[in-house]
């Protein structure tokens, strides 16, 4: 399975990597439409921290033991064989059960609706995530794990 | 080997996926008194119309033939013999275990009220799908739009949930001053206090029902502690659960408020363990016996004595309480321990606004509790706090920041957290 790491060091608080997820997430899939006209309903699945001159970015760690898929309420969370951790909206009442018990605080409600939990789902999609893709410093890699 | 799982709920469910991950060949029985297998919580949901009766299953359909279950549906478990190690349900049937998981849940706690009779119509208790059930279809016969909620803890306020979503306005009692005692303050208790006056709803607090008056076996009336009367077609009785030990009353398990169990989640009785609402044990906060009655909880303990029904050496290093709740669009989640006092060697910290607040407890610097109201992003990491007893004490006066985040932390333990789960810092 891969894993997305992220360097601290390296990270330069660009948000490149938000601004790609969120257009990965968007309706459109168009970058300008994304932080335009859908503006306000942004699903970016990644969380850039910044304090004072340092930065990083984490999304989802698909936690071998994930306290999300074992608290959620309906199992609408769930891990998939290979250990990804995804979400199915169609189950999700938004009961925020994954939200409390995230250690690392990476699952938000879906702005667009409010009441669907959202989450990194390693754009199983594509080769390399979109975060990874367009970092332009190598402070987000991918490892094969 | 035989397993036999009394009870199927979450705690049954982990316990069962732990056991095939160790034992694909034993045999797992389960006794269910309900007709299937269904998430309880969401009973709220189901009531306010947000899903339907099929979509409450939080397992996939096939979970019993994928994990290889016998499940008695719709059958009691009526006693115990734990020297021949049987199982006896009703109809004489009998079952032999090796290996036997109590996970009975909860019971509904009912108030000793006078003028209560159990077949009033109109009053509900709101812990089962059938009580949803019922209560809809009361609501709908009686066209409802006025409800009285007796307590203001969890269950009252999933109840509210559901009911307010049907626009049916509610008086909630309790005895306390605040809603969500357990794990709010009196001030968080307000947003939502002002979300329900705001709603036409009311929260009466340090309160209680003395008496209750039907007629021809219909509620019509309830009588208040200071005498107010308030009358009502619809009351719901949410003062609490107890644990449901009744299977082990009068035998030689040890039980207190719940049956009682060490950290491998095994009874006082050699393979007999037990998970869930029905146990009593150690907070991880305080470090006493408490019943956690909470879905989390009960999660991480069935895995742990499923685990340990086969081999024995998997500890629950114990939970701590936690809610997420949302009422009136006003979202709150709360960990631990949060009415305290300063005067009690808690330094409290607060931040707050018109719609928004946020307060951390620290003892010894640590974080003991956590209450979100109003924006619950990132929550989780106070929880992660608390369970991982961070010394808080070079970062305490960021705790309460908009941004509040991982790069607060000290960068030795961000790495130490993250490393493992492939983040390097």
């Amino acid at each position: 399975m891969k894993k997305i790491v992220a360097k601290e060091e390296y990270c330069m608080g660009c948000r490149l990597c938000e601004v790609y997820c969120a257009t990965k997430n968007s309706k459109s899939k168009d970058i300008i439409k994304t932080f335009k006209s859908e503006a306000g309903k942004l699903l970016s699945a990644i969380f850039v921290e910044e304090k004072e001159h340092i930065t990083f970015a984490i999304q989802c760690r698909h936690c071998e033991d994930a306290p999300c898929v074992y608290s959620c309420l309906t199992g609408a969370m769930y891990k998939t064989d290979k250990g990804v951790v995804l979400h199915n909206k169609e189950k999700c009442v938004g009961c925020w059960m994954c939200i409390m018990v995230c250690p690392f605080g990476v699952i938000k409600p879906d702005l667009n609706i409010k009441k669907i939990a959202s989450k990194c789902d390693l754009c199983l999609d594509k080769e390399v995530p979109a975060c990874v893709e367009n970092c332009p410093n190598e402070a987000l890699v991918i490892i094969n794990k | 080997m035989n397993y036999i799982i009394i009870g199927y709920s979450v705690a049954a469910v982990n316990a069962i996926k732990s056991i095939r991950s160790l034992d694909s060949k034993g045999k797992i029985y389960v006794i269910s008194e309900e007709e299937k297998l269904y998430s309880r919580p969401l009973i709220s949901y189901y009531l306010a119309g947000k899903i339907k009766e099929d979509e409450m299953n939080f397992v996939e359909g096939n979970f019993d033939t994928k994990y290889n279950l016998k499940v008695y549906y719709s059958e009691v478990a009526k006693s115990i013999d734990f020297d021949k190690k049987l199982v006896y349900l009703y109809g004489n049937k009998k079952l032999s275990y090796d290996k036997l998981l109590i996970t009975t849940g909860g019971v509904p706690v009912i108030p000793d009220i006078k003028g209560y009779k159990s077949y009033i119509e109109g009053i509900f208790t709101f812990t089962k799908l059938d009580d949803a059930k019922n209560l809809l279809n009361y609501i709908k016969r009686n066209k409802i739009n006025q409800a009285v909620i007796l307590g203001g803890g969890l269950i009252g306020m999933k109840a509210a949930e559901g009911l307010l979503a049907h626009n049916i306005k509610l008086k909630i009692i309790d005895i306390t001053d605040r809603l969500l005692a357990n794990t709010f303050d009196k001030e968080a208790s307000c947003y939502i206090e002002k979300k329900l006056n705001q709603h036409g709803s009311e929260f009466i607090s340090n309160n209680t029902i003395v008496e209750i008056f039907s007629k021809n076996k219909k509620l019509e009336s309830v009588k208040l502690k200071d005498n107010k009367k308030i009358n009502t077609k619809l009351l719901i009785i949410a003062v609490g659960v107890k644990p449901n030990i009744e299977i082990v009353y009068n035998t030689k398990m040890k039980t207190n408020k719940g049956i009682l169990v060490d950290e491998f989640m095994n009874t006082n009785l050699d393979d007999v363990f037990s998970a869930g609402d029905v146990v009593e044990t150690k907070n991880f906060i305080t470090q006493e016996n408490s019943v956690i009655a909470i879905w989390p909880a009960a999660a991480v303990q069935g895995r742990v004595a499923g685990l340990n029904m086969v081999d024995k050496k998997f500890k629950y290093d114990g939970m701590f309480g936690m809610n997420s709740v949302e009422i009136l669009g006003v979202s709150s989640i709360s960990f631990g321990l949060t009415n305290v006092q300063q005067k009690d060697g808690f330094e409290i910290l607060v931040k707050k606004d018109s719609d928004y607040y946020k307060k951390i407890v620290i003892k010894d610097n640590k974080v003991v509790g956590v209450i979100l109201v109003g924006n619950i992003e990132r929550g989780g990491i106070y929880g992660m706090l608390i369970k991982q007893k961070i010394d808080v004490s070079s970062f305490k006066n960021e705790l309460l920041r908009d941004d509040f985040g991982f790069l607060i932390l000290p960068k030795d333990f961000r790495k130490h957290l993250v490393l493992k789960e492939y983040l390097e810092v």
